[in-house]
């Protein structure tokens, strides 16, 4: 049985990893290179680097960042932050990651994903997509979250999916860093509505939330990033825990 | 030891070199028949589209060099499909090492079979050390039938083969060098154990 994958997320910047509450008050959280190994070894299903600075600064992600951790890990990892071009994705995956992940050159200019899924395959392109409740509508913003862009939430995915985004990476804003639980109510309309898996993240706070989100948020994969690199929540104690709650997990 | 890569129109090779490096071993990514024909093992690994890889293959002289392989030979993903007779992406005639025919998944569940899946184990070599149950990482969208050949299945909508095994050659549907300790033994069996 397809297994539900936990993904530590790694934010990075300037080559240290980060990780600040709604994406501010930036705190070390250690070495990325050490800290995938730790991760891969303690069983996490596959990686998510952020680039978090690049999209705001303008700097592309680190290559050399990718060439280290693909010769240090042997689990599937996933690079994002400031890609906007096929180009920039030929560069990463060439250095070894095995999927990317766009954000704002999307919104920018949506027919990137097909340009990018044409060219790499849907497999290795992941769409990441903040959204914010405003009123009672889900709003997709850019610019690490701090950007509206007119767009809802539930129409961009669908639309980033036929362009050939092969899989979802959707963060809650309203729920990042308040660790009450994964967005499972938005996760689990967006997972009925595209057929490409979709990984939850923002709101992590305890074991059981990563149950509900499996459960009531029909999520394929969920994401966290402090709980883990400040060992809140260890990755081998959370895999039990999902095991036996029924929740088919790779142990 | 000599292992080659069999260099083409496939993406995900750097994945495979590395993994090999992990355990020691410098790969040579060619596409040069001789070289091919040398090395004492060969890996075919891959990730892309049936019909244009076989095209590449077939211009360059490769799926001969393939089928008159000797020593142990390793299909990778779409390395696998490749190996088999047939296969639904492109309706494309494919190397026949493996009698099974190469589908496409039906749209029941998200398409591709993606993320880490139990791999059935059984008394072939290539499989000692692995502990049960097995996880390996797939990503796929056509899937390689269960046939007298498969030596292991696993389960997504429909039974099908993990890995074919076939005289010298072998080959396994998801990618060992993204498998964690389950691949990495799995690679070591087939470069060190043979």
């Amino acid at each position: 049985m397809l297994t539900k994958r936990i993904i530590p997320c790694l934010d990075i910047k300037n080559g240290r990893t980060v990780k600040g509450v709604n994406f501010l008050e930036l705190r070390d959280a250690g070495d990325p290179v050490e800290l995938a190994k730790i991760y891969a070894e303690e069983g996490a299903d596959e990686l998510v680097f952020l680039d978090i600075t690049a999209t705001n600064e303008k700097r592309k992600t680190l290559v050399e960042l990718v060439e280290k951790v693909a010769e240090a890990i042997n689990i599937p990892f996933t690079v994002g932050g400031g890609i906007s071009t096929v180009e920039d994705v030929s560069v990463l995956l060439a250095a070894g990651a095995d999927k990317v992940s766009v954000n704002s050159a999307a919104v920018r200019n949506p027919q990137i994903i097909k340009e990018m899924a044409d060219e790499f395959g849907s497999q290795c392109i992941v769409v990441a997509v903040d959204s914010r409740k405003v009123g009672d509508r889900n709003i997709v913003h850019t610019h690490g979250g701090s950007k509206p862009t007119e767009l809802e939430t539930e129409a961009w995915i669908q639309k980033a999916v036929k362009l050939g985004a092969g899989e979802i990476l959707l963060t809650s804003m309203d729920h990042d860093g308040t660790k009450a639980g994964f967005a499972n109510e938005l996760l689990s309309k967006i997972s009925s509505l595209v057929n490409v898996p979709v990984i939850a993240s923002g709101g992590a706070g305890n074991m059981q939330h990563f149950c509900d989100t499996f459960t009531n948020g029909k999520s394929d994969a969920a994401l966290a990033a402090s709980i883990f690199h400040f060992k809140e929540i260890g990755i081998p104690e959370l895999k039990t825990f999902l095991k036996n709650k029924n929740i088919p997990t790779r142990i | 030891m000599k292992v080659a890569i069999i260099k083409y129109n496939a993406g995900n090779i750097k994945s495979v070199m590395l993994a090999l490096k992990r355990l020691g071993i410098e790969g040579n990514l060619t596409d040069n028949p001789d070289e091919i024909l040398a090395a004492d093992r060969v890996i075919f690994p891959g990730q892309g589209e049936a019909k244009s890889a076989m095209k590449y293959l077939r211009e360059r002289g490769l799926d001969k060099v393939i089928q008159s392989i000797e020593n142990p030979f390793l299909g990778i993903c779409l390395g696998l499909q490749l190996l088999c007779s047939h296969s639904e992406e492109g309706d494309t005639e494919c190397l026949g090492i493996f009698n099974a025919k190469v589908k496409k998944f039906p749209d029941d569940l998200k398409v591709p079979h993606m993320g880490w899946n139990i791999g059935s184990l059984s008394e072939d070599i290539i499989f000692q050390g692995i502990k049960s149950p097995a996880y390996f990482y797939f990503v796929h969208s056509y899937y390689a039938e269960v046939c007298t050949q498969t030596i292991s299945q696993t389960e997504y909508m429909l039974p099908f083969s993990n890995v074919l095994k076939k005289d010298n050659f072998y080959a396994i549907q998801p990618h060992p060098e993204k498998s964690a300790e389950a691949g990495q033994q799995f690679l070591k069996n087939f470069l060190f154990e043979l």
